[in-house]
């Protein structure tokens, strides 16, 4: 989809929009709508609709359409790669798990945060924000995750295939 | 197509009816990165439907019976809208009273999700990364990508 002009012009445009509007709604979910949820659906989407336009990048021409589906990701997985994703969707849900934690080490209740900080009101801000952040990063790399399992999939299928069984998608 | 519009149509509903939470959760998963998903599942299975194997009466059975025991079970709801009921009397005025003394928080929603009823979202967490995993070990394994070109760029927007 890269060859077309409108399509890659209004995705230059919005994916810098969808991306910070994800940041948004995952930093300022305590007084808006929004939260972790939202906002790590959100950045993979944008991630997704990157990869669908900008994924056949210049290596289209070196192996041509039956291979585009795993070249489609490439460019995708440059700015995000498969291994960091693995980390990242275990990272999250330990920032979790380790904010509950340090409350027990801090002297209460698991994912209890008053002892986080003294003013027990801004320890809850800290400890929602926090849990936040890890449920969004979780939230937005296991959806790339799954959606580049997918993609990758499809394509090893593809080249598995004889020529003539290709369909144009 | 469908599934999507009916997302998006809900989404809507509920940005009417002010749970703004929900309404961006159904717009953003239901509308967006479901359908995306479903997509790509099409793109992976192949056109034809296998032949059907013949109806299977004794588990359609159970089905309509587990069906009809829950439908009767509805009929021990609480009236729908009734002050007295247990969702409006139990923990949730506490919430709308409370919340903006506990935390400072305007947003009850997201101090009932990450404070009040933390262990639930971890729980969610979890779920999700159990998907993730799950979808690895379905799909993940075998690795055969022609290019080694990623390259290491932790995190960040591009």
């Amino acid at each position: 989809m890269r060859s077309n002009g409108i399509l890659r012009i209004v995705a230059r445009f919005l994916i810098p929009l969808i991306m910070l509007f994800a940041l948004y709604i995952q930093f300022h979910g305590e007084y808006s709508p929004g939260g972790g949820f939202q906002a790590g659906v959100v950045f993979a989407a944008a991630w997704i609709l990157f990869a669908l336009i900008y994924g056949l990048d210049a290596a289209l021409d070196v192996i041509p359409e039956r291979a585009m589906y795993v070249l489609g990701l490439d460019a995708a997985l440059d700015v995000i790669p498969e291994r960091a994703m693995y980390v990242l969707m275990l990272l999250g849900v330990l920032i979790y798990a380790g904010v509950g934690v340090a409350g027990v080490i801090l002297g209460g209740h698991f994912l209890d945060y008053r002892p986080l900080l003294d003013d027990p009101q801004y320890a809850q801000q800290l400890g929602i924000v926090t849990v936040e952040l890890g449920i969004g990063i979780t939230v937005s790399t296991v959806t790339m995750l799954i959606f580049t399992m997918f993609v990758q999939r499809k394509s090893e299928s593809l080249e598995s295939e004889p020529l003539e069984s290709e369909e144009q998608d | 197509m469908l599934f999507a519009i009916y997302s998006l149509l809900s989404a809507a509903l509920f940005a009417v009816l002010d749970a703004g939470d929900v309404a961006l959760t159904e717009a953003a998963v239901g509308a967006g990165i479901s359908t995306i998903l479903m997509l790509a599942l099409l793109a992976l299975v192949p056109r034809q439907e296998a032949d059907a194997p013949r109806p299977n009466w004794p588990a359609l059975a159970v089905v309509a019976l587990t069906g009809s025991v829950l439908i009767y079970a509805t009929l021990d709801f609480p009236e729908f809208g009734n002050p007295d009921n247990p969702v409006q009397t139990h923990v949730g005025p506490y919430y709308v009273e409370e919340t903006y003394n506990d935390m400072g928080i305007p947003n009850m929603v997201a101090a009932v999700l990450a404070s009040y009823r933390s262990i639930d979202t971890m729980g969610e967490g979890f779920v999700i990364l159990t998907a993730g995993l799950a979808v690895y070990a379905l799909l993940g394994g075998r690795r055969r990508r022609p290019k080694a070109k990623t390259t290491k760029r932790e995190n960040g927007a591009p």
